[in-house]
């Protein structure tokens, strides 16, 4: 448990990602099985016990600490979780600090009135931070800044593979993964698991250069809209199905109705949409469907799941993926029409020629849901990765508006001594009719390392109040931003939120005055 | 009992506590005729008073700060040695927080008390060892004044710091802390465990890290950090004060990993706020556990809190059945800050 908490406490204040991964890697180098089995569980959310109530544990603070001095104490530290940890009276000697794997196995199966005391004993054998982490680990959550991608990455390393390998075995192991490290560190094959309903590691595009496009040839390429929904994986069979995000996260229990649609033997690679009346719902609308466990009736019906599908990896026990997109394409259309599956549709093929029919296509598509093109070689085999080549992202132009920077943040790791994130706003009329900047919306990218250096030393020079890492800057310097779209956001003072903002350009010479005003943007919302 | 009522003789005014049969002040936060100053952080030793008594080591580093601005007089008392003044015997027993740090021994008439400054319990290889002497009244700090601060054992907090140093062998690792006492007391940590690497210091901690070492606290080798070339750094680690971490000056630093030597940093908050990477948990100051062990060992009877989490402190003491009540003194707890920013106004 003392490495593990110690990992936990480092990554808890690491920002760098390659840090953690550092830091993850060599945990996983030292830590004996299977305490570092069940860490990669911790970090990846794949732990399975009942978890413990905050109540529970601030009962047992109350029998150890007067309550006047605990309570003064929360006050201070502002978490339950690390009062607790920190307030907790030591008992030297009192046990033998557990491992990490005795925590998980005994409460995995301890019965509901017997864990009060199992937590009691740890508590009292575990140091400060071994209680904090001890904590999260039992209450849920750890919440230390670690996707399981990135936790997958650092496991890569540990044994030279790529990330991809891990992906395609991840949902066939179970926790402490004793085969898996084994794997890893040479002394085991790669485990063998049953790939029906498994996750496969998707196929990425490249951006594409536009002055790359004459040395293509376009009678090799194939094109289809690019969909502005989110990249998801359906692996069905054997009456079960599982959905999968493109980094391989399954998020089948917030989507029951397209669920109840995959009744068929394939592994589909589409775009997830909410769509009304066969239209294509704004982004938004989809995002009130990600990140839930649970969904509601109503949620399902306002907000109804959708896939567009644009390629088939595998059609029943058949492995497609060797075979040329083209061929994927025969494949994958004659198993639509023979299937016939509700919510499901095929991504057409766009009919082109020449490039410059497929750059006036591009342009004139004005619809909010599609957010450029995709082209792909029609003899590409399905590769795992970003392989340099075979498929291109062909984005439509991004809007831009230009903003007055109104305060800066300062960034994480290399960034620390740099106001580097930017908080601009645009002009709206005041409650006494004189203009006022309302915020509209943050970037931290898009700049060249000079550029940054003279962001920074303008915030310097023209602070005008400090808010711990923040400062308000005197309006003067005009901010040109570029962002895919724009819908109503309640959140927000302005009442806009932008979708993926970053700096276009640094309008040093731009009087402020010159700036969009808030209508501006509004105009551009999807509705 | 005390033939006497203490407060009848020591006092709280705006200038700081005053010892009025004595007419003197203790760490007075404003320039007085005489001061007894415990030890020489900011925020308690002030400079321009006529008259100063502290210990030498006090006095030595009163003047490398404040130059011909350290007072008047300096007249140096050593820990054990007694002064009459006023009728009030004075002495210094080793408060253990930094160099020449000392409790303030008063006895007039029968009644005793020890006003504390800052101190710490535990050992630290820069400083005397804190001494425990019995009292009617107890005066103490209590910066750390809440169950939630028990600093870790420093071994620990250290080999967290080598732990990093080897890890990220591409990186410097910058180490925050306040230029008088704990840089130092991390140098010296340091080198207990073995490190025999240059260590690299920014210019702030220059002269208190010469004087210590004039005064014969073993540092080893020192280099100027503002001279290293980012290759030179890689690796390495450097010693700066808390308000140079995430200053232009950290710039010069390969990819800084940011550590900060303070006990504030047991809370994640204060040291999420504080940017630090590396929270080395390492406090000059007496945590929860060890202020309630000194009103033990002093077993006096009635203690009054000066600074810090007072109510927390008092609220315990009563529980005890020893009398306890807070003392509002003006200007105190901003050690941290001051200490940091007096430094780097010098060149």
């Amino acid at each position: 448990m003392k490495a593990f908490a110690e990992l936990l406490d480092r990554l808890s204040y690491t920002a760098g990602r390659n840090a953690k991964l550092t830091l993850m890697a060599d945990y996983f180098r030292a830590a004996p099985d299977p305490d570092r089995g069940y860490a990669l569980a911790a970090l990846t959310g794949r732990l399975d016990f009942a978890t413990a109530k905050p109540a529970m544990i601030r009962g047992l603070v109350e029998q150890r600490v007067d309550p006047v001095l605990f309570g003064w104490s929360y006050d201070y530290v502002g978490d339950m979780a690390e009062t607790v940890a920190l307030i907790w009276p030591e008992r030297p000697g009192a046990n033998r600090p557990p491992e990490l794997a005795e925590v998980v196995e005994r409460l995995a199966s301890a019965s509901r009135s017997d864990s009060p005391g199992l937590v009691e004993g740890w508590l009292d054998a575990l140091d400060a931070t071994g209680r904090w982490a001890f904590l999260k680990l039992i209450t849920g959550g750890l919440r230390v800044g670690v996707s399981a991608r990135l936790a997958k990455t650092a496991l890569a390393q540990l044994g030279d593979v790529t990330l991809e390998e891990i992906e395609e075995v991840w949902h066939g192991v179970k926790p402490p993964f004793a085969e898996v490290f084994a794997w890893l560190e040479g002394e085991g094959p790669m485990p063998r698991i049953d790939l029906r309903r498994a996750f496969r590691p998707l196929m990425l595009a490249n951006p594409l250069d536009e002055a790359e496009l004459a040395k293509l040839d376009p009678a090799d390429y194939r094109a289809e809209w690019k969909w502005d929904g989110i990249r998801v994986q359906l692996a069905a069979g054997g009456g079960e199905a599982r959905l999968f995000s493109r980094s391989g996260d399954e998020i089948t229990q917030a989507f029951p109705d397209l669920m109840e649609a995959a009744q068929f033997d394939a592994v589909l690679d589409g775009e997830l949409l909410v769509m009304r009346d066969g239209t294509v719902a704004p982004f938004n609308d989809l995002q009130q469907r990600l990140n839930r466990k649970r969904v509601t009736a109503k949620m399902l019906q306002d907000f109804p799941a959708h896939l567009r599908v644009y390629d088939i990896l595998f059609h029943g026990e058949e492995d497609l993926r060797e075979q040329g997109f083209d061929e994927r394409r025969v494949r994958l259309e004659a198993w639509h029409a023979a299937e016939a599956p509700a919510r499901i549709d095929l991504s057409p093929l766009l009919n082109f020629a020449r490039w410059e029919e497929l750059q006036a296509l591009r342009d004139s598509a004005r619809e909010r849901s599609i957010e450029g093109l995709m082209l792909k070689r029609g003899d590409s085999a399905y590769v795992a990765g970003r392989p340099k080549g075979p498929w291109f992202k062909w984005k439509r132009d991004a809007l831009t508006l230009d903003t007055v920077l109104m305060y800066a943040q300062r960034g994480h790791g290399k960034r620390s001594s740099l106001y580097s994130d930017y908080t601009f706003g645009t002009w709206r009329d005041g409650a006494d009719g004189a203009p006022e900047l309302v915020p509209v919306g943050k970037a931290y990218s898009g700049f060249t390392d000079e550029e940054l250096l003279r962001l920074d030393k303008w915030v310097r020079a023209n602070t005008t109040e400090r808010f711990g890492p923040v400062r308000a800057v005197k309006p003067g310097l005009v901010l040109e931003v570029a962002f895919d779209a724009v819908h109503r956001s309640k959140r927000h003072k302005s009442g806009v939120a932008m979708r993926f903002p970053r700096i276009h350009r640094i309008r040093w010479d731009k009087p402020i005055e010159d700036a969009d005003r808030l209508p501006t943007l509004e105009k551009l919302i999807e509705e | 009992m005390p033939s006497v009522l203490p407060e009848s003789w020591l006092k709280v005014t705006e200038r700081g506590l005053y010892c009025e049969p004595g007419d003197f002040y203790v760490d007075p936060h404003r320039p007085v005729g005489r001061a007894v100053v415990t030890h020489g952080h900011a925020d308690h030793a002030r400079p321009g008073n006529r008259a100063v008594l502290a210990t030498p080591e006090t006095l030595a580093i009163m003047r490398r700060r404040y130059g011909a601005e350290a007072g008047g007089t300096l007249e140096p008392l050593r820990y054990g040695e007694r002064r009459e003044i006023g009728g009030v015997r004075l002495s210094f027993l080793p408060a253990g927080h930094v160099l020449g740090s000392a409790q303030a021994v008063l006895e007039w008439q029968g009644c005793r008390i020890i006003v504390s400054g800052d101190y710490k319990r535990r050992t630290d290889p820069t400083c005397a060892g804190f001494e425990v002497m019995a009292c009617d009244v107890y005066v103490t700090e209590a910066t750390f004044g809440l169950p939630v601060f028990r600093h870790p054992p420093d071994e620990g907090e250290i080999a967290m710091l080598l732990t990093a140093q080897w890890q990220f062998p591409e990186r410097a690792v910058l180490v925050g802390a306040y230029s008088l006492g704990k840089a130092q007391r991390v140098i010296a940590l340091l080198r207990q465990a073995g490190y025999d690497r240059p260590l690299y210091i920014h210019g702030a901690l220059q002269g208190l890290c010469d004087l210590y070492s004039e005064l014969g606290v073993e540092l080893g080798e020192l280099r100027p950090a503002t001279g290293a070339g980012k290759a030179e750094l890689a690796g390495e680690i450097v010693l700066a004060p808390p308000s140079a971490l995430n200053d232009r000056w950290s710039r010069r630093l390969p990819d800084p990993l940011t550590a900060m030597a303070s006990g504030w940093m047991r809370v994640r908050a204060r040291a999420k706020q504080r940017g630090a990477e590396l929270p080395l948990i390492l406090s000059d100051h007496a945590d929860w556990d060890e202020l309630v062990q000194t009103l033990e060992d002093v077993a006096a009877p009635e203690v009054w809190v000066t600074h810090g989490n007072e109510e927390a402190l008092v609220h315990y003491a009563g529980a005890k059945g020893i009398r306890a009540r807070a003392l509002a003194l003006i200007g105190r707890g901003e050690e941290e800050q001051e200490a940091a920013t007096a430094e780097e106004a010098a060149p």
